[in-house]
């Protein structure tokens, strides 16, 4: 049972940050199908970092380090979207999408050059980080805390914040639901969207490290996050575009994704006999069950996903 | 007199996108030209060239052609993957779950032919069944739910893998992972060769799928150019409402699209693995590469279904090459990267466009100026 609830708050902090990340950017009016890519980026940063830091550091310049080069990760492949859906008036799916498939075979191809580059029979695209990872955790009894809990609680109580209760923050959303207004009372549509997706790529990067340091000791990079980024994007639009929706969503998403890693551990999901592929499609089924419900009085921010055009009227 | 200003070649939409996607090729090459130099600067030029000959890799002309069959059999299914892609984009839906289509596809496909044994041409058309029913889930979905159709492809995506791999668990072999082959499970259910096999040195997986593919490609091409339908499904991708008012049934071309679109990617499941050139792997974690491929492909080919039939077979050469590659310097990722960049870049063709007017706009106004001039 404690096993549960651990995955249960580490995997909803995963969905937390990333879907917060995801807010942030369609507030702004730039829709990010690119989270996917940014969160398998954070990670290799963080990986990477993990992997070349002295074990023997300090826990936590360890973890802030790590952190630290998840988000800068996160935050430079966040560029490749800005520039594209602000500068250019690329379509922002298409670019999302091909910035998706990037990640993961950009990322591969780091690790396997890394690895090789280590030791020429070594053509795996997997980074270990065992020792560092001891790191994030401090025990309480049993429970495992990590601190990327503290952090996503942190950067929700920031997201509430800042959206709410800054001139930034609304701001920021009023480019999002109808950018030639804000434009006309002299807020900058560009710079508001290029900080709109510069935050989910912070706040993507570091979901990225937290998701694949959850459960195991070892990433292979070839399976990118396996849709997790998507997973948070539907966090996103159940819970509305409004932070604390998507913190209770993130909740409930983060229950049946765990139930995945430790439904073993249950007497009465064991005897129901079901193959593990069944647990692994749960979060996907619930998910589209819960946007069939969900979508048709969508808040979606009104302008997003078109690009702003100083001359349209 | 003939008053109409003569068109520049130049402004003709097709020679525009041609252009623009040789650019994004270009770009695409260099940029992974310069990763491979960051890697390893030793071999990045002969790496890059090895990519680009794919097959020629082999000096024997025998052995070269027949790499080429199997480049040809892998480009077949890419390209029906690519058009379900385009249908969808022609209607203004963006079908990013090719890949669960196809997934479905091949779940349906071996299943027929492996638990049920049944004949090829049933396999195909369950496999169309499955893909377009998989279609159907996320146009309907769109259509009276208003669910964004990207979010629900992709969760169906994964649950399609999921449940393909529960689905052919029943259909593998005792000691590995992979389904039965064809070969020995059920020899009828593999497409016929129809000869074509002879063209390629015998490579036996070369059958009717490369032509079935081709085929649908111009099929694909006249709906959407020649027929009422297509005129409404594009009605309907450009302003649903305006559709709706013109008596059009806008709900029933969404849904009607995607199942189009997803019958095109359960089909090029179908023409892959029917040809018994690959098995499934029942313990698959990640979804096939070949639907998101199919969106490259679709855009490469400048959203032209004649176009895409090189771009797929451009897309499907690099990939290939990208396992000749010498290992102990590099990884084949190296053509996954370099078609991604190009898909990234595909996101700028309409800016490449709309300067390129503008360039002619600016020549022709100087022209204008200077004819002015003079008289």
């Amino acid at each position: 049972m404690v096993l549960l609830v651990q995955y249960t708050l580490i995997f909803a902090s995963v969905l937390m940050l990333v879907a917060l990340g995801g807010c942030f950017s369609e507030h702004s009016g730039v829709i990010n199908i690119g989270l996917e890519g940014i969160m398998v980026m954070g990670a290799l940063g963080g990986a990477l970092m993990m992997k070349f830091i002295d074990p023997s550091a300090a826990p936590v310049l360890i973890f802030l380090a790590t952190a630290l080069a998840s988000i800068v990760c996160g935050v430079l492949y966040s560029l490749l979207l800005a520039v594209a859906a602000i500068n250019f008036k690329a379509d922002q799916t298409l670019v999302g999408t091909a910035m998706n498939l990037l990640g993961t075979a950009a990322a591969t191809v780091i690790v396997k050059a890394v690895n090789t580059a280590e030791n020429p029979d070594n053509v795996s695209s997997s980074i270990q980080y065992i020792e560092t990872k001891k790191a994030f955790i401090t025990n309480i009894g049993s429970f495992e805390f990590n601190w990327f809990m503290a952090v996503a609680l942190i950067a929700l109580i920031a997201s509430v914040i800042i959206l709410y209760r800054t001139r930034f923050g609304l701001r920021l959303m009023a480019c999002g639901e109808h950018p030639q207004a804000a434009d006309s009372v002299g807020i900058n549509v560009y710079k508001m969207r290029y900080a709109g997706v510069l935050i989910s790529g912070l706040l993507g990067g570091l979901g990225g490290i937290v998701y694949i340091t959850a459960g195991v000791s070892e990433w292979k990079f070839e399976h990118g996050v396996a849709g997790f980024g998507f997973l948070a994007l539907a966090v996103m639009i159940f819970g509305q575009w409004k932070p604390q929706r998507i913190a209770l969503t993130a909740l409930l998403f983060g229950l049946f994704r765990a139930l995945s890693n430790v439904y073993t551990g249950f007497d009465v999901l064991m005897a129901l006999n079901l193959p593990s592929s069944v647990y692994n499609m749960l979060p996907y089924i619930i998910s589209l069950l819960v946007l069939a419900f969900t979508s048709k009085k969508s808040r979606a921010p009104k302008a997003e996903g078109i690009p702003y055009d100083k001359g349209q009227r | 007199m003939n008053n109409e200003p003569k068109k520049s070649l130049l402004r003709s939409n097709g020679l525009q996108s041609l252009i623009a996607s040789l650019l994004c090729i270009l770009l695409g090459l260099f940029v992974g030209y310069i990763v491979l130099l960051i890697i390893n600067p030793v071999g990045a030029w002969e790496a890059i060239v090895t990519v680009m000959k794919n097959f020629l890799y082999y000096p024997s002309e025998a052995a070269a052609l027949k790499y080429f069959g199997s480049t040809l059999v892998k480009a077949a299914p890419l390209l029906l993957c690519s058009l379900s892609v385009l249908f969808a984009y022609k209607v203004g839906l963006f079908n990013i779950g090719a890949a669960g289509q196809y997934v479905a596809g091949v779940g349906a496909s071996l299943y027929c032919a492996l638990a049920l044994n049944m004949p090829w041409y049933v396999c195909l058309f369950a496999a169309m069944v499955a893909g377009g029913l998989m279609g159907a889930i996320s146009g309907a979905l769109k259509a009276y739910q208003n669910v964004n159709e990207v979010i629900s492809c992709i969760m169906l995506n994964w649950i399609g893998l999921y449940a393909v791999n529960i689905l052919l668990s029943g259909v593998k072999e005792e000691t590995s992972p992979y389904t039965i082959t064809l070969k020995a499970g059920n020899p009828n259910a593999q497409l016929p060769n129809m000869g074509l096999d002879q063209l390629f040195n015998n490579n036996k997986y070369v059958t009717l799928a490369l032509p079935l593919a081709v085929l649908a490609a111009i099929l694909v091409w006249v709906i959407l150019e020649k027929t009422k339908l297509g005129y409404e499904l594009k009605a309907t991708g450009l302003n649903k409402d305006a559709a709706k008012y013109c008596g059009m049934r806008e709900k029933r071309n969404i849904i009607l699209t995607m199942v189009i679109s997803g019958a095109l990617a359960g089909m090029g499941a179908a023409c892959f693995y029917l040809t018994g050139v690959e098995q499934w792997n029942c313990m698959q974690a990640s979804v096939p590469a070949m639907g998101f491929n199919g969106i490259a492909a679709a855009f490469l080919g400048g959203l032209n279904p004649i176009g895409t039939i090189f771009s797929s077979y451009f897309i499907q050469h690099i990939t290939s090459g990208g396992s000749y590659i010498d290992t102990s310097m590099y990884c084949a990722q190296i053509s996954d990267l370099i078609s991604s960049i190009i898909i990234y870049l595909c996101g700028f063709v309409l800016f490449v466009k709309v300067s390129m007017n503008r360039g002619l706009d600016k020549r022709d106004e100087k022209a204008k100026a200077k004819k002015g001039g003079k008289a």
